[in-house]
């Protein structure tokens, strides 16, 4: 027990108990030393949990840089790797060819999949805290619903002679679906229950009219059908260049309203005595979230399951606080796409798994082994 | 009634506030007032609108007339002014379960806080200086799930004491409690609009628990204000009676507070 009590906060003193864990068996410390400490509104563990979330997307990378189809020497490539930074100067030994494979080929994946993870992540984390349910996710509100459409439209009719219209409609389809369900949940009357009703009556009925325009076409079932599974295959530094832009914009604006997600916890009518207003912030949060949604869904496709269980494992690693789940969502989520990524392109190589199936299948079970672990029952 | 407002509109004065919810007239032309450091409670039966015109006073309901605190006209401020001048306690506030409880006392902070910004130094002290004042120091790291029901009430006073307010709404502050418990919160609340002089508005259903703690109450039925005064001139066996449709004597206490015992009907032979 480190007894500098009068010193201010030491982060990284993992002295307090409490956190996700439940109340457990020891209740209050024993030491009373500590009593000035808990009044402290401090959070001692802070430091740690972000520091095992950047060490974890920093492996996510170094195993997803090494690992692949060509057999790059691993000690080489992190010599190519560091090499790139400032200030070092390191001969790496790689030929031409493998730097290539490296630096245009595997890189630019690397990087798209951090940025759609996090992004899928940390739009699943905001969703969440908006409808104050840790079930949704951008599939319940319209989100993806409407990126397929959209880009099942894109294939049917403009078939493989523009395959650059696809993300743009996704895109398109994608806010279309929410901004229709927020419309049809606003005049149902304010509240999260009407809103969350209405995105999953208008995902139904977009499902519908894509399920009707393959029906009609069915000689583009199988192109619409990756496109829905998901991919990061075929990734370049001008595709994550493209997405980047949009997803600062609402990851930045998502991050900045951790605090108000976490009064809005309350309910709305504590949250208006507070001074907040609930509809606006709601309002902003799920647009900035459906942004990012449909800009990741764009260039990757329909990837399901990040949005749900990395922010459950981050509340089980550092507290339900929004403050923290959201920044930890966008780190782990950034390192498991990765990482699945990783798996995706290299367990059936030179084939690759659709990554939507990869995250179902290792999520699903991650996700049971999660909800089995959490002793303190969630309402 | 509003001869005792010396102190020139410091307190809380509402006149003639009108709610309607879901177009139906809830509250109508209710006035009323209390001084700085006073404490209010309104009395009524089931349905009398206490509840309502606690939520309008708060803002939190759209509503016509005039609500005043210490002289400022609340009902055009904005939210966020509005909320470091009035604390609202809802009857059963929503205790998130894993939150700890400073974690929850620091929400209180909210209106104090620019937009974007994240609670400083003070507004962790605040925050701690409440925690402390409500004797919960050893409960700070506590998740709220792990609270009973007397650290509930206390914990959603400390979140409401965190954000400074002149004029504290506390909606049934003890309904979920044993009595014990009851007089303890009830004790705290009146020592805390004592000695830091919160005006303070409780709706309160057991009249003799609101006598002996406000020094004016304020007597609705069906949306309107029957009687208001001390706790001597309204709380009177014939208002009672008529109000609630119920059979009780009403004495004094050594104080001269009224003390109202329900009495059964006689029985028939």
């Amino acid at each position: 027990m480190p007894g500098a009590d009068g010193a201010p906060t030491a982060p990284g003193t993992p002295e307090v108990p409490g956190g996700p864990g439940g109340p457990g068996a020891s209740g209050v410390p024993a030491a009373s030393a500590a009593s000035a400490a808990r009044t402290r509104v401090s959070r001692p563990r802070a430091a740690r949990v972000y520091g095992i979330a950047v060490a974890f997307l920093v492996i996510a990378l170094l195993v997803g840089a090494m690992a692949g189809a060509a057999d790059l020497n691993p000690l080489a490539t992190a010599a190519a790797l560091l090499d790139r930074l400032p200030l070092v100067h390191l001969s790496s030994g790689l030929s031409p060819l493998d730097r290539a494979v490296l630096f245009q080929i595997r890189l630019p994946r690397l990087v798209l999949g951090a940025l759609i993870g996090g992004a899928l992540a940390l739009a699943g984390a905001g969703y969440q805290g908006v409808f104050r349910n840790p079930l949704v996710d951008s599939s319940l509100l319209g989100s993806s619903a409407g990126a397929g459409l959209g880009a099942t439209i894109a294939i049917v009719d403009l078939g493989t002679s523009s395959p650059a219209a696809v993300p743009v409609a996704a895109f398109v389809g994608s806010l279309a679906g929410v901004a229709f369900a927020y419309a049809a949940g606003a005049a149902g009357g304010p509240g999260t229950a009407t809103l969350l009703l209405a995105g999953i009556a208008v995902s139904m009925f977009l499902t519908a009219v894509q399920t009707y325009l393959l029906q009609r076409s069915s000689q583009d079932i199988q192109q619409v059908y990756s496109w829905l599974l998901g991919s990061l295959s075929g990734a370049t530094w001008h595709q994550a260049a493209a997405v980047a832009p949009y997803l600062a914009v609402a990851g930045g604006t998502v991050l900045l309203h951790g605090r108000h997600l976490d009064v809005l916890s309350v309910g709305d009518e504590e949250a208006r005595s507070l001074g907040l207003h609930p509809a606006r912030i709601r309002l902003l949060v799920v647009a900035a979230c459906s942004l990012a949604t449909a800009a990741a869904v764009a260039v990757s496709g329909l990837i399901g399951f990040v949005g749900i269980v990395v922010p459950h494992a981050v509340r089980r690693l550092g507290g339900t606080s929004y403050r923290r789940v959201l920044p930890l969502s966008l780190l782990f989520g950034a390192g498991f796409l990765v990482l699945a990524d990783t798996l995706a392109r290299t367990v059936v190589a030179p084939a690759e798994l659709p990554i939507g199936v990869v995250t179902a299948l290792i999520g699903s079970p991650a996700f049971v082994w999660i909800l089995r672990s959490t002793r303190a029952v969630r309402t | 009634m509003s001869g005792d407002l010396a102190g020139a509109g410091a307190g809380l004065a509402v006149a003639g506030l009108d709610v309607d919810v879901e177009r139906t007239p809830i509250v109508r032309a209710v006035s009323c007032a209390v001084g700085p450091g006073g404490w209010l409670a309104l009395i009524g039966p089931n349905g009398a609108g206490k509840s309502t015109l606690l939520r309008a006073v708060a803002g939190l309901l759209p509503h016509r007339g005039t609500v005043r605190v210490d002289g400022t006209d609340v009902t055009r401020l904005r939210p966020r002014e509005r909320a470091r001048l009035i604390a609202y306690v809802a009857q059963a506030p929503v205790l998130p379960p894993d939150m700890t409880v400073q974690e929850y006392v620091l929400l209180g902070r909210t209106p104090h806080l620019g937009y974007l910004a994240n609670p400083g130094r003070q507004d962790r002290e605040a925050a701690a200086r409440t925690i402390a004042a409500l004797d919960l120091a050893g409960y700070a790291e506590r998740r709220l799930a792990a609270l009973s029901g007397g650290e509930r009430q206390r914990v959603a006073l400390a979140r409401a004491l965190a954000q400074e307010p002149r004029l504290l709404l506390l909606d049934e502050p003890t309904s979920a409690l044993d009595l014990g418990h009851q007089q303890h919160v009830l004790d705290l609340i009146d020592e805390l609009r004592t000695t830091r002089r919160l005006t303070v508005v409780t709706t309160l259903h057991d009249l003799t628990t609101a006598a002996q703690y406000a020094d004016r109450l304020v007597l609705l039925d069906h949306g309107r204000v029957r009687a208001s005064g001390a706790p001597a001139e309204v709380v009177t066996q014939e208002v009672i009676a008529g109000v609630y449709a119920a059979r009780v004597t009403v004495t004094a206490d050594a104080d001269g507070r009224p003390v109202v015992t329900p009495v059964r009907a006689t029985r028939a032979g």
